[in-house]
């Protein structure tokens, strides 16, 4: 049946029992309360509050309660598996992710406050976190630039050898770090290849803060590159051609039309390459030399802890760490929202 | 600002798009660029704007070769088939964007003021706020074209600008626009492929075809005296019956019309649907009446005439049909040209 059919066979059948109201109503019957001809009709039809019924009422505030009960999440829909799949995903989420994390910060909380802080106070700690930052803020600005760069010539330009290098974006994905480690080691000590010039240039990358760097931007690069790829795909041309015709210069297209339409997506890749870096293991220890002070970022430093049995300190600068990744991600999320608040209809 | 195209070619990898167009525009003139969809229409147009250079032939806006122009020196307002505005900024920022990147320099309130100038224009006000995802198809179409004038452009270049828009939006914008026009009398070309649109719009209608111009004239010309068939069948609802003309005598079915200047031999007889009187009996071309399609305004009938071609015709609501009646069609305004293939 048609739809247009359904919705005036509906109004006819109201129309039908409203007049039934009406008439009985004007006759003077008695009509008894509690009787209301639309008190199973879902429409809600205001006839003054003298009129309106006791049950009526009641049915309303039982089925609100039911509503609320059942959420509004669960209420009737036409997509099927949403309670199953639910189910899933918090169990999953609480297990495999949140149980780690209390757990850590259970362990961490078994010390008192004061050794809490002064395990996290340490002046050795606090090297490790300058180290830590710093390599990861550097390696992520390395990557902000090129990332783009790369998403910039995928996404826009024709040229042989294009898939290879869209394929070989994710090698840092697929690559174990600990090899990345590795080879980035080989090819940056002063006796390798990359290593051996830039030594001559007095440049000294293995074992330093800039070998941190390095092994950090490499892990990290295509977090900036698929976050930035799809959305400069989506990117209508013709706003670069209306950009155009209204007299914009390439500088100002990409300032002023570009940069703030992938903001967005350049802000998710931030806060994840960051987030990477910050975490990064495998392929620091082997390029970072890991001296105290120097060279030793946080995670190491936690890993030493732990290989010494000092459970709870080993917990306290992991959980440093984790405030520090939450912090970062809130501030990511709350740019995010200002800088999408143009796609909300009003 | 003069317009004048010179021999325009465009090559698309192997597809040649435009073969030699010439085409010249007059200040103030508002011309429709009408064809199918790849016709080479709105190739044309980016090709007037910038957007894409020719391969061969010449460009000239007034006296000034304009062929190698930039794009951004050209002068020229764009208005996008799909409106193109700059989503993260709001309506008066779209407008004023042409404003801000020029190099004659504004003062803020100066531009504050024309945008709301503008805005009054296109009857926007109070929509300055707004972000393009907020107000509707119609409204985006009107914020593109108050930016596009924004720069004060010697020429207004517009890309199927009603394309996306429903039935009724559309004809109230045609309107809207032919009056923008008649007030500011800048020299407008415009790319559609809707005829109504073309003629209801336009002081000239270009119609094109595989990349060539089959036809230009005025409204009136193109629909009274179609040059060719392709123009006959674009135009609108055509019927065709093979003819053979004969000393300027195009004969259907024994039946003679007028073909003066169509070659002798074989050639086709167009005419519209509403050029046809039925009768039950007399002179004319004898025919049957298979289907009845109720219109709106009228009856489209479908007939089968004696040697088995099918032709439609309008009549009046209240035409009393019967399937399969016979009778005979007398053809008004007939065009006659000769047979294509």
């Amino acid at each position: 049946m048609p739809k247009a059919a359904i919705s005036t066979n509906f109004t006819a059948a109201v129309d039908r029992r409203r007049n039934l109201w009406k008439t009985e109503a004007a006759a003077g019957h008695d009509v008894p309360r509690g009787f209301h001809p639309f008190a199973a009709s879902p429409l809600t039809i205001d006839e003054g509050p003298a009129l309106r019924p006791v049950t009526d009422r009641r049915m309303a505030l039982a089925r609100r309660a039911i509503q609320e009960i059942r959420g509004p999440a669960l209420a009737r829909r036409i997509l099927p598996g949403l309670p199953l799949t639910l189910g899933i995903t918090l169990v999953y989420v609480a297990v495999i992710v949140l149980l780690p994390l209390g757990a850590l910060i259970f362990k961490a909380a078994s010390l008192g406050p004061a050794d809490y802080w002064t395990i996290v106070s340490s002046d050795r700690a606090v090297a490790s976190y300058r180290v830590t930052m710093l390599c990861a803020a550097a390696a992520t600005a390395f990557n902000l630039v090129f990332g783009m760069a790369l998403a910039w010539v995928i996404v826009r330009y024709r040229f042989p050898g294009r898939r290879i290098v869209d394929a070989l974006v994710d090698l840092p994905f697929a690559l174990p770090t600990a090899v990345a480690g590795i080879a980035l080691t080989t090819l940056f000590a002063s006796n390798g290849w990359f290593g051996g010039a830039l030594s001559a240039l007095g440049l000294k990358v293995a074992y330093t803060p800039l070998g941190i760097i390095v092994a950090m931007a490499f892990t990290s690069l295509p977090f900036i590159v698929r976050t930035v790829q799809p959305v400069l795909e989506e990117l209508d041309g013709a706003l670069e051609e209306a950009a155009q015709t209204l007299g914009a210069s390439d500088g100002e297209i990409f300032r002023k039309v570009l940069l703030p339409q992938l903001f967005p997506a350049l802000l998710a890749g931030l806060s994840l390459s960051f987030a990477r870096s910050l975490g990064e293991f495998g392929a620091i220890i082997f390029i970072a030399g890991n001296q105290p002070y120097e060279t030793e970022i946080t995670a190491l430093l936690a890993f030493i802890r732990l290989e010494e049995y000092d459970y709870p300190a080993s917990a306290a600068i992991a959980s440093v760490m984790l405030m520090a990744a939450f912090l970062m991600l809130a501030i990511t999320n709350i740019l995010q929202t200002r800088a999408l608040r143009y796609t909300v209809k009003g | 600002m003069k317009i004048r195209l010179d021999t325009i070619v465009k090559t698309f990898d192997t597809f040649r798009a435009v073969h030699g167009v010439s085409l010249e525009i007059e200040s103030g003139e508002l011309v429709a660029l009408l064809g199918p969809s790849g016709s080479g229409k709105t190739t044309i147009l980016r090709m007037v704007a910038g957007l894409e250079y020719p391969d061969e032939g010449a460009i000239f806006f007034g006296e000034e070769n304009a062929t190698d122009i930039e794009v951004r020196h050209r002068g020229v307002g764009f208005v996008f088939q799909h409106y193109a505005l700059f989503p993260h900024m709001t309506i008066g920022e779209n407008i004023a964007f042409g404003m801000k990147v020029s190099k004659t320099r504004r003062s803020t309130a100066e531009i504050a003021e024309r945008v709301e100038e503008l805005l009054r224009l296109v009857q926007l006000d109070g929509l300055k706020d707004r972000f393009p995802a907020q107000i509707s198809g119609g409204q985006r179409q009107r914020v593109a074209l108050a930016r596009a004038l924004a720069v004060d452009p010697k020429v207004l270049l517009l890309d199927e600008p009603f394309g996306a828009l429903d039935a009724n939006v559309r004809r109230d914008l045609r309107r809207w626009l032919r009056k923008i026009h008649e007030d500011l009398g800048i020299t407008t070309l415009f790319v559609t492929h809707d005829q109504a649109e073309a003629l209801d719009l336009a002081d000239r209608v270009v119609i094109l075809d595989k990349g060539r111009i089959v036809q230009a004239g005025t409204p009136e010309e193109v629909c009274r005296a179609p040059d060719n068939a392709f123009v006959m069948n674009f135009l609108g609802d055509a019927n065709r019956l093979r003819a053979t003309v004969t000393a300027g005598r195009a004969s259907v079915n024994e039946i003679l019309f007028d073909a003066a200047g169509v070659p002798d031999g074989p050639a086709e007889l167009f005419f519209r649907p509403a050029d046809v009187i039925w009768r039950e009996e007399g002179a004319g071309i004898p025919a049957v009446i298979l289907r009845v399609i109720d219109r709106p305004d009228s009856k489209r009938i479908l007939a089968v005439t004696a040697d088995g071609q099918h032709v439609e015709f309008d009549t009046a609501p209240e035409f009393p049909f019967r399937m399969q009646a016979r009778g005979t069609l007398e053809i008004l305004r007939p065009k006659v040209f000769a047979a294509s293939t």
